[in-house]
């Protein structure tokens, strides 16, 4: 058994490496992306203040009315946060530059920031009972340059495409061509084959998701603050989660354009909607609820997590879990769903 | 003998078509076995069904007394009509492949004799003609060192160099004693290759035995053949069955002196007659009313 599953395994590398083009573009593409974004956003062009709301409950009636005035300035964006712990994060990464929390009278601002200075000025200078109604707090943080905010995002979108047209589509392709029909009539199973898939791909989306960390890393200089291992682990779930949905979509068809389709309808929700180029922050409730139902949401969020903050694995429990979960039951689906060929 | 395949009232429905319709047959080792019919006859269902690829609707295939399973995969060499490889592979590296995944293999050096591919064993092999696709598809069949070989219309497209070449090599593949099942609608191919052949037509197999033996049975008699545009004014003189067929009318008689005489008195210009024994191509058509490549 384990010597088929390497066949296929060697096989299917060799198909990668040998197709120059889809080698090619897998490595380039994440990279024309980061100089793209790095070109772009190579000096701040963010003109307007962003300030935090923490919606713990009511605002207390001394400054009510007084917030709301504060609340129609002109040039300041504001943005709900659901608690107070993911507003510090955004502020001590200077995605924001000033939290408020008016139900408990409290405002944060970050010490290392000049606009999270200047935000809190217009704040108390709105008012007198604002000034005397809340209660300042320091945070000290590094600011995340958006380049480098968006990098764990590109890596997460590169694993999603490499894994889903990768695995989907050569996969619909070959049952077409008659080259599944061929290895039905072998002693392979459909198990030894989907297992050496893969394999196969988590491989390359490791070696090329490595290629292009490795090369970002030299040339931007971004930091990952937390431990390798904890990386590695995010990139193998992402990758496995990934090509298991994949398999859903490889099990039947037989069309390749209507493979396309479905991969289409798959990767662009999760490309919009999974914080890959912006968050979601300040999105109605419905779609933020909606982008935890994507794997690519747990993924970029994991991968963000330990290069942007140096969390733990303990720390990415929630993402680590979802995504063994969804991975487990893509990959159920899959298996129970896979026809050799389509008259199966 | 115990037959390497015996199958037993087999048959497939598709929507509309009864595509294999009640068919029996039993398959001695070491024969090559035709199945000869015309396309869309139910050869390649019939086969598909062995093969595994297709679930009958009802009937039984036993493979050496036993039913098929993961013992026929292992020991089975099956060439389908038409099929893709795995792409950015050299033939090498494809034969390879399929000899990895038998638990039994032969030797990859007698393939690559037998099946003539030395010249192209480094080529990539979506690169390589028809031909040598077509024998690259058999040395796959070829790779678990299979006791039976399926070769579904293994020369279907070739050229007739081709097709000679490739009949050659099944010739010594017969001859080193393994047991063939072919589907073919080449006449010539099914008479140069099989011991034994069975005509099917409409999923039926019409009748089964060796090929001298179908020819003694159905193909008595000379078939008449006269050049003509006009083939109907030689309707209503003569008694000899007759087909009217590409640029003129074929008779079939057992007395070929009576029907000549009968063809002269009636004023046939027989300057570009010719007179041939029957092959199978006729029994077939004596079988069915058509042609093979109808």
């Amino acid at each position: 058994m384990l010597k088929r599953i390497l066949i296929i395994f060697i096989n299917r590398n060799r198909e990668f490496y040998r197709d120059k083009s889809g080698f090619g573009w897998n490595i380039l593409f994440p990279f024309f992306v980061i100089v793209g974004f790095s070109l772009i956003f190579s000096q701040d062009s963010r003109k307007e203040y962003k300030v935090g709301v923490i919606n713990s409950g009511d605002i207390r009636k001394e400054i009510s009315v007084q917030y709301q005035e504060f609340r129609k300035s002109k040039f300041i964006e504001f943005i709900e946060f659901e608690s107070q712990e993911s507003g510090i994060s955004r502020l001590l990464h200077h995605r924001i530059d000033l939290l408020i929390d008016p139900a408990e009278g409290k405002y944060w601002k970050s010490s290392t920031s000049p606009k999270s200075f200047m935000t809190e000025k217009l704040l108390i200078s709105s008012s007198e009972e604002i000034k005397t109604g809340f209660i300042p707090e320091s945070v000290n943080g590094r600011e995340i340059p958006y380049i480098e905010w968006l990098f764990p995002g590109v890596l997460a979108m590169n694993m999603m495409f490499s894994a889903l047209f990768g695995v989907g589509y050569s996969v619909v392709r070959d049952r077409k061509n008659g080259v599944l029909k061929r290895f039905s009539v072998t002693p392979l199973t459909p198990f030894e084959f989907l297992t050496a898939q893969i394999l196969s791909r988590m491989f390359v989306i490791l070696l090329t998701t490595g290629t292009v960390y490795t090369a970002c890393i030299l040339i931007y200089g971004f930091e990952n603050r937390g431990s390798y291992i904890s990386l590695l682990i995010i990139f193998m779930l992402g990758s496995f989660s990934m090509v298991s949905l994949a398999l859903i979509i490889a099990s039947r068809s037989s069309s390749e354009e209507f493979a396309g389709g479905i991969l289409n309808l798959l990767s662009w929700p999760m490309m919009l909607l999974s914080e890959v180029w912006f968050s979601m922050e300040g999105a109605r409730p419905w779609v933020i609820k909606f982008s935890k139902l994507l794997p690519l949401t747990h993924i970029t969020s994991g991968i963000r997590q330990v290069m942007n903050d140096g969390a733990t694995l303990y720390e990415i429990r929630s993402q680590i879990f979802v995504l063994f979960i969804m991975s487990v039951i893509f990959l159920s689906a899959g298996s129970a769903l896979f026809r050799w060929q389509k008259n199966d | 003998m115990e037959p390497v395949l015996e199958v037993r009232d087999l048959r497939k429905t598709f929507p509309g078509v009864k595509a294999v319709d009640g068919i029996s047959f039993s398959i001695e080792p070491g024969i090559c076995f035709g199945l000869l019919g015309p396309n869309g006859a139910g050869k390649t269902t019939t086969i598909e069904i062995i093969e595994g690829i297709l679930k009958e609707d009802s009937g039984t295939i036993l493979y050496k007394g036993n039913n098929r399973g993961k013992r026929f995969k292992a020991e089975a060499g099956i060439q389908f009509q038409s099929t893709r490889l795995p792409e950015y592979l050299t033939v090498f590296e494809t034969l390879k492949t399929f000899r990895g995944l038998y638990p039994g293999k032969s030797d990859i050096d007698w393939i690559i004799e037998v099946c003539r591919l030395e010249e192209i064993l480094h080529r990539d092999n979506r690169k390589i003609s028809g031909g040598q696709k077509q024998r690259l598809l058999l040395a796959i069949a070829l790779t678990n060192n299979p006791e039976l070989i399926i070769l579904d219309e293994p020369t279907t497209g070739l050229d007739p160099q081709a097709r000679r070449h490739l009949w050659e090599i099944v010739t010594g593949i017969k001859n080193s004693g393994k047991t063939i099942i072919l589907t073919t609608h080449y006449m010539e191919e099914a008479e140069r290759l099989c011991d034994k052949i069975a005509i099917m037509d409409y999923g039926k197999i019409i009748d089964i035995d060796t090929p001298y033996s179908l020819l003694l049975k159905h193909g008595q008699g000379a078939t008449i053949f006269i050049r003509t545009e006009n083939p109907e004014k030689y309707l209503n003189t003569l008694a000899c069955q007759y087909f009217i067929v590409e640029n003129g009318i074929e008779f079939r008689t057992d007395s070929l002196n009576q029907c000549v005489q009968k063809l002269a008195a009636s004023g046939a210009d027989l300057a570009g007659m010719t007179i041939r024994t029957p092959n199978l191509e006729d029994v077939f058509l004596k079988l069915t009313g058509h042609t093979l490549r109808a």
